[in-house]
């Protein structure tokens, strides 16, 4: 197999003198949809945030591209192609839609600023709708979609999604799963997505990992994944539907 | 009616330098959270490198256009005072940037008393005066008792006031540098994850701000025709009182309270008496902190979650 396009190895992230991840080790392969699951507080938002250098890694290695970015300045891994829809969404409350996305464009020079524009309003039609309206006005559902566009207004070749589902009702999870999916299929975008809908994730994903406690502790393709005991007890029953 | 009149004009001329200072307290204030209690003494630099250039454009090279003298000093100290704020920054604020909230804050206020004591001792505590100009005045008004007049000097603080806000809105509102900057403002984190450089954005912010500061002082030189070492600190507190007043971290409210602060200091001047505007100006400051803590403009817009 050829060389992974996300390599991470030994990741120890602390907040202060409290460790956050004990160790991570994990692998995205191009093209790949790759899932982490977990409970509140296992650490994968940690991990989305050290992947970017915000906090640093205190040991370990996170290779992307051939390029060793564990040390890196946050905005110049942002310019590597690489982009995040954070936890918490993060929009720009009071820039406009537009603004918001213009924003996301902001590495790309707006070299091909309306072109992905309408690719993300196509994607996401309601965002044309809100287009003029301020970011901090929207809907949790509208905020989530703009978070994911914005991160796609800069072409990255890789996509990290922290718990996209959060909060948001059925059919705009759907939604939201289905452009994903989109994305991965007819532009081959690898996407790194951090979940606690367990279900629908392991669905989507080639590839998952569990982590608890700031450790990776199993691994296999989604298939397997959902059909583990362990997965089912602990993040399935009850909550698959 | 007539001696109201005068005092509107002169108010407003006073308020569009206070609020041209009271911008880069705003905005500053907006993306690091942080009041640079130097900037009023940024502004007094500003003055004496307008001074400075001013009597070296006159009697050196003896230039005797008026507007080409201050069109020169209007951009020699914007681009001085811009290089003074951004090594201030780069020395005095960025390495603490991460450390405790006072400790930067402790280092405006000693960065502000080394620029009032340098400028003291690199050119002496006496006032500088410049050769008054723009003397002349246009009568608005004519009546038995009172003229209302207008004189070209405040015509021309009004008009370059507007022209450059103007300019400096569009930079803000309507440029990818003024759209990162207030990505900044909003989110530093979420601006950095979107392959902004923060540093260099609130270097960028300093920038800004002391270009607006000299703007001010080369106003300020030419509407009082003298400067002296210690100017900073008064126009600086109160283009501050008029920052809170309008709603720390807003543009619009930083101007409105600027002109306020102006206005409410002439017409008291005007009305009761001399020796107590600046306690009207800081008592309105006391009231607006106990009543009205978010000021005019200050975080207007609901924000749903």
């Amino acid at each position: 197999m050829t060389e992974p396009l996300l390599t991470v190895r030994g990741v120890k992230t602390y907040y202060g003198n409290i460790i956050a991840l004990k160790g991570v080790d994990l692998d995205v392969h191009e093209g790949e949809i790759v899932t982490m699951i977990g409970a509140n507080g296992a650490g994968k938002s940690t991990l989305m945030m050290t992947i970017f250098g915000a906090p640093q890694a205190r040991e370990g290695r996170i290779v992307y591209a051939g390029t060793d970015i564990t040390r890196m300045p946050t905005h110049m891994i942002a310019r590597m192609r690489i982009a995040q829809s954070p936890e918490g969404r993060r929009i720009f409350p009071r820039m406009t839609v537009l603004e918001n996305l213009q924003m996301g464009a902001a590495i790309d020079e707006f070299a091909h600023f309306d072109e992905d524009l309408n690719q993300v309003f196509s994607l996401f039609p309601r965002l044309s709708e809100r287009a003029h309206q301020r970011g901090g006005t929207l809907s949790g559902g509208e905020q989530q979609m703009l978070a994911i566009a914005r991160a796609l207004m800069s072409r990255p070749k890789m996509l990290l999604l922290d718990e996209p589902s959060l909060g948001l009702a059925p059919l705009v999870v759907k939604q939201i799963f289905d452009a994903i999916r989109e994305l991965n299929r007819s532009q081959g975008m690898t996407v790194f997505l951090v979940e606690q809908n367990a279900f629908h994730a392991l669905k989507l994903a080639h590839r998952g990992y569990v982590m608890v406690n700031g450790l990776i502790t199993m691994s296999g393709t989604g298939k397997e994944l959902l059909a583990s005991e362990e997965v089912r007890a602990a993040y399935l029953e009850g909550g698959a539907h | 009616m007539e001696v109201f009149l005068q005092q509107l004009i002169n108010g407003i001329t006073l308020g569009s330098i206070y609020g041209l200072i009271a911008i880069g307290y705003t905005m500053v204030f907006g993306i690091i959270g942080m009041v640079n209690f130097a900037h009023g003494d940024v502004f007094m630099v500003s003055a004496f490198i307008a001074v400075i250039t001013f009597l070296l454009l006159t009697t050196w090279l003896g230039i005797g256009s008026i507007a080409v003298v201050l069109m020169i000093c209007l951009v020699s100290a914007m681009v001085l005072t811009s290089i003074w704020n951004w090594a201030i920054e780069r020395i005095a604020y960025r390495p603490l940037r991460g450390s405790f909230r006072l400790a930067p804050l402790i280092s405006a206020i000693g960065m502000s008393i080394f620029l009032s004591n340098f400028v003291q001792v690199a050119q002496g505590p006496r006032n500088k005066p410049v050769t008054p100009m723009l003397r002349d005045v246009i009568t608005l008004v004519k009546s038995d008792t009172y003229d209302v007049t207008i004189s070209y000097k405040q015509i021309m603080i009004w008009a370059v006031t507007a022209v450059l806000l103007f300019g400096f809105w569009y930079l803000v509102q309507k440029t990818s540098l003024g759209r990162a900057q207030r990505a900044c403002e909003q989110d530093r984190k979420m601006a950095s994850l979107l392959g902004i450089d923060v540093d260099r954005t609130i270097s960028l912010t300093f920038v800004m701000g002391a270009a607006l500061a000299a703007v001010a002082g080369v106003m300020y030189m030419v509407y009082y025709g003298v400067v002296s070492f210690s100017d900073g600190f008064t126009p600086g507190v109160k283009a501050f009182t008029a920052a809170v007043l309008g709603g720390i971290g807003s543009l619009p409210g930083a101007v409105i309270g600027g002109l306020l602060i102006g206005l409410i200091e002439v017409f008291w001047s005007a009305y009761f008496t001399i020796d107590y505007k600046d306690v009207a100006a800081f008592s309105i400051l006391v009231i607006v902190l106990i009543f009205m803590p978010q000021g005019i403009l200050g975080k207007p817009e609901v924000e749903k979650v």
